[in-house]
C-alpha cells in the first residue's frame, strides 16, 4: 500500500541544513497498523508530513496504492489528500462552529458528495464511532475523547486508503486514549491501512508493527503481538 | 457562482458567524447610507438654488435708476434719475434683435383702491404686456393685458393669486368684477400666479393707462428685459453682461451720468447672478463627492481590516479544510463568495434604506437653497458596485495568502 525507498529531508536554518531524513525506506501493507515512535526531533512528525502529503521530501520515492507521488502542486497534492488520506491530529482540528455531523461531512464536501449523501454517510460514521446521538452537537460541547472520536469518524468518511494519525492520544487521559486506540483497532480490524505515529509505549504496542526512528534513520522496524485496547475498556 | 453545495456552505457559515457578518455589513451598509445621503444633500442644493431663480426668467436684466453720486459735467451729486418713455423706447428700438421680451414699469401712487365697501391696500402697476413673460407669471384665470388694452388705455386689471383668494375667495372668479381705484371702475381680466407669494400682492394695469389716467406723465419707475436663449450657459453670461454693461452706459449718457456712477443706475442680470451661485453650487457638488469618496474609501478600508480579521481568525480552519482536501482556489472561492455575498446585501440594504429616507425625507424639507434632496439611481448602484469590488479585491489577497499556507503552518496557528 506504502512504500517508501531512499527518502531524504533537510530543512534550512539560516546558514545550516538541518537533515531530518537521511534514507528512509519501509513498506507497508493493506490492512496493517503501523506506530511509528521516536523522540522528539526524530523526525517522525516529518515523516508523517511527507506520507501526508503535507511536506515534500527532497530525495526519493514515495509510492501510494500504485500511484508515485511526486510534483506536488497544492491543487494535486489537495485531490490526493481527499483521495488517499483520512488524518487524525493530536489536538483534534474540528472546525469549531460546526456541529459533529457536519464536521464529519466535510471531507465529502470536498469529493462533492450531495449534501443529502453527506448527512447519511456522516450519521453513518458517527454511529460506528458511538456518537450518533452527538451528531447536532457543536465540538465545544464534546469531551476530549469524544472529539478524538469525531476526527476519526471525518477520516474515515472520505473512505481513505491510509490513515494517518499524529499523536491521536497525545491529548487524552489513559482511560480516553484506550477508548481511542480500541477504535482505531476495530478499524482496522475492518482492513484498513493505518499509521499512528507515537511516543507512547503502551500505545505503540496496540499496534500490529513498531518503527522506531532514531536522528533521521530506521533503527528498529518489528512485527509485535498485538495487545488489544478492548481489554482496558470497561 | 452558481454552485448550489457552495451557498449551502457559506449560509452555514453566515448563520453561525452572525457577528462577524453583521460587523461587515455594518461598515459598509454604513458607508453606503453616508454617501448616498451626502450626495442626495448635494443634489438637493443644486434644486435649491435652481429653484431660487425660476421665480424670474433666467436672462432677465433689471434697471433701477437711482440718485447719483459724482458730479459731472456741472451737475451735483445727489440728483435723482427719473427715466422717461424715450429711454425705454430708444433702446428697444437700437437691441430689437437682442431682446426677448421687454417692460418698463410704473408704480401708481396716490391712489385709493377699493371692492365694494372693502378697501384694498395692495400696490398697483403699469406694465407692458410682455412683463407676464418677465416676471414668468402663469395665469391660473383669464388672461394676461395685451396690446389692445394699453393702445385703448383700457381700464383693466390682472390681480394676483393671494389677491383673489384674500379679496375674491368666496365667488366662483373674479373675472369681470370691477375695483374702484381712484374713483374710476377697472375690470378684472386675469389672476397671475407666481412663485413666491408676495410677488401675488400686485394688481398690473396697462402703462399707458397708469401713465395717462393717474397722472404718471412719461415716468418709468425700473425698466425689464429678457434676453433670448443662447446655446450655452456661458455665452448665455457673456451676451448678459455684455447687454447689461451697454444699457448702464447708454442711460448714463441719456442721463448725463457719470460713466463711473453706478449708483445713479442700477443694472441687475439675473444671469450673473446665477453663475455665482452656479459655480458655487459646483463647488458644493464637488465638495460633496469629496467627502463621499472619502467614505467610500474608509469603507473599503474598513472591509479590507475586517477581511483581513476574518482571514486571520480561519487559518486554522483553511488548514483543517485543506487536509481534508481543498484545493486553494476553492478556499479564496469560499471567502471571496462569502465576503461579496455579505457585501453585496449589505451594501444595498445600506442603498435601500438611505434611498428610501431621501424618497420619505426629501419632498418635506423646506430650507432655502434646499430642495428635494434626491440622488441618482445609477450613481448609487455604482457606489454599491465599487465598494463590493473594493471588498473583493481586498479580500483577495488575504485569503490568496491564506489558501497557499502550509497546512501544518496553518494547523498551528491558534
Amino acid at each position: 500500500m506504502i512504500e517508501i525507498r531512499d527518502l531524504h529531508k533537510s530543512y534550512q536554518m539560516g546558514s545550516n541544513s538541518l537533515h531530518v531524513l537521511k534514507g528512509i525506506n519501509f513498506k507497508a501493507e493493506e490492512g496493517e497498523l503501523v506506530a511509528i515512535m521516536g523522540s522528539s526531533g526524530s523526525g517522525k512528525s516529518t515523516l508523517l508530513n511527507i506520507l501526508g502529503m503535507l511536506d515534500e521530501a527532497d530525495t526519493g520515492d514515495y509510492i501510494l496504492d500504485g500511484v508515485k507521488i511526486e510534483k506536488l502542486s497544492e491543487t494535486k497534492a489537495a485531490r490526493y489528500r481527499n483521495k488517499f488520506l483520512g488524518f487524525v491530529f493530536q489536538s483534534f482540528n474540528l472546525i469549531n462552529y460546526k456541529t459533529a455531523m457536519e464536521n464529519v461531512a466535510l471531507p465529502l464536501y470536498y469529493q462533492k458528495v450531495s449534501r443529502k449523501d453527506r448527512e447519511t454517510k456522516a450519521l453513518k460514521y458517527l454511529e460506528q464511532v458511538g456518537l450518533k446521538e452527538w451528531a447536532n452537537h457543536l465540538p465545544s460541547e464534546l469531551s476530549g475523547g469524544q472529539k478524538q472520536r469525531v476526527a476519526i469518524a471525518r477520516a474515515m468518511a472520505a473512505e481513505p486508503k491510509v490513515l494517518l494519525a499524529d499523536e491521536p492520544t497525545g491529548a487524552l487521559d489513559s482511560t480516553t486514549s484506550y477508548e481511542v486506540m480500541d477504535l482505531i483497532q476495530q478499524i482496522n480490524d475492518q482492513g484498513n491501512t493505518i499509521l499512528v505515529v507515537t511516543h507512547e509505549e503502551d500505545i505503540a504496542h496496540m499496534c500490529k508493527r513498531i518503527i522506531h526512528l532514531r536522528d533521521g534513520v530506521i533503527v528498529e522496524d518489528k512485527k509485535i503481538d498485538q495487545v488489544r485496547a478492548s481489554e482496558y475498556v470497561q | 457562482m452558481f454552485d448550489i453545495e457552495r451557498w449551502q456552505e457559506i449560509f452555514d457559515t453566515i448563520r453561525k458567524n452572525k457577528l462577524r457578518t453583521f460587523l461587515t455589513g455594518l461598515s459598509v451598509a454604513s458607508g453606503i447610507f453616508i454617501l448616498v445621503i451626502l450626495l442626495g444633500f448635494g443634489q438637493g442644493m443644486r434644486n435649491g438654488i435652481a429653484h431660487e431663480f425660476e421665480q424670474d426668467a433666467a436672462t432677465s436684466v433689471w434697471v433701477w435708476p437711482g440718485m447719483t453720486s459724482m458730479e459731472y459735467k456741472g451737475m451735483n451729486p445727489g440728483r435723482r434719475i427719473q427715466l422717461r418713455n424715450e429711454n425705454y423706447e430708444n433702446w428697444d428700438q437700437m437691441n430689437r434683435e437682442r431682446i426677448e421680451f421687454s417692460s418698463p414699469r410704473n408704480f401708481v401712487n396716490g391712489i385709493s383702491v377699493t371692492y365694494g365697501n372693502e378697501a384694498l391696500v395692495y400696490g398697483v402697476q403699469g406694465v407692458s404686456p410682455q412683463f407676464q413673460f418677465i416676471e414668468n407669471a402663469k395665469m391660473s384665470e383669464g388672461r394676461f393685458l395685451n396690446q389692445t388694452d394699453h393702445d385703448n388705455t383700457a381700464k383693466v386689471v390682472v390681480i394676483g393669486q393671494k389677491i383673489r383668494q384674500d379679496v375674491f375667495g368666496s365667488l366662483e372668479t373674479p373675472i369681470g368684477e370691477y375695483i374702484d381705484i381712484s374713483g374710476l371702475p377697472f375690470k378684472i381680466v386675469g389672476v397671475y400666479k407666481e412663485q413666491e407669494e408676495r410677488e401675488e400682492e400686485r394688481m398690473y394695469i396697462p402703462l399707458n393707462t397708469a401713465q395717462k389716467v393717474f397722472n404718471g406723465g412719461d415716468r418709468i419707475n425700473n425698466l425689464a428685459y429678457t434676453l433670448p436663449p443662447a446655446e450655452t450657459f456661458d455665452q448665455a453670461v457673456a451676451e448678459a453682461v455684455a447687454f447689461k454693461d451697454q444699457l448702464q452706459s447708454y442711460l448714463q449718457q441719456a442721463h448725463t451720468v457719470a460713466p463711473e456712477d453706478t449708483s445713479a443706475i442700477q443694472v441687475w442680470s439675473a444671469l450673473e447672478e446665477a453663475k455665482r451661485y452656479y459655480s458655487l453650487t459646483r463647488n458644493i457638488k464637488l465638495f460633496f463627492w469629496f467627502v463621499g469618496i472619502c467614505t467610500i474609501i474608509a469603507g473599503v478600508v474598513g472591509v479590507s481590516n475586517i477581511m483581513l480579521i476574518v482571514v486571520k481568525e480561519r487559518t486554522r480552519e483553511i488548514g483543517i479544510r485543506k487536509a481534508l482536501g481543498a484545493k486553494p482556489w476553492s478556499i479564496v472561492g469560499m471567502i471571496l463568495h462569502e465576503a461579496i455575498f455579505v457585501t453585496a446585501i449589505s451594501g444595498f440594504l445600506g442603498l435601500i434604506f438611505s434611498m428610501g429616507l431621501l424618497e420619505l425625507v426629501g419632498p418635506h424639507v423646506e430650507v432655502d437653497y434646499i430642495m428635494n434632496p434626491s440622488v441618482n439611481l445609477s450613481v448609487a448602484l455604482s457606489t454599491v458596485a465599487v465598494l463590493i469590488l473594493a471588498g473583493t479585491i481586498a479580500g483577495f489577497f488575504p485569503a490568496w495568502r491564506a489558501a497557499n499556507v502550509q497546512v501544518i503552518t496553518a494547523l498551528r496557528d491558534e
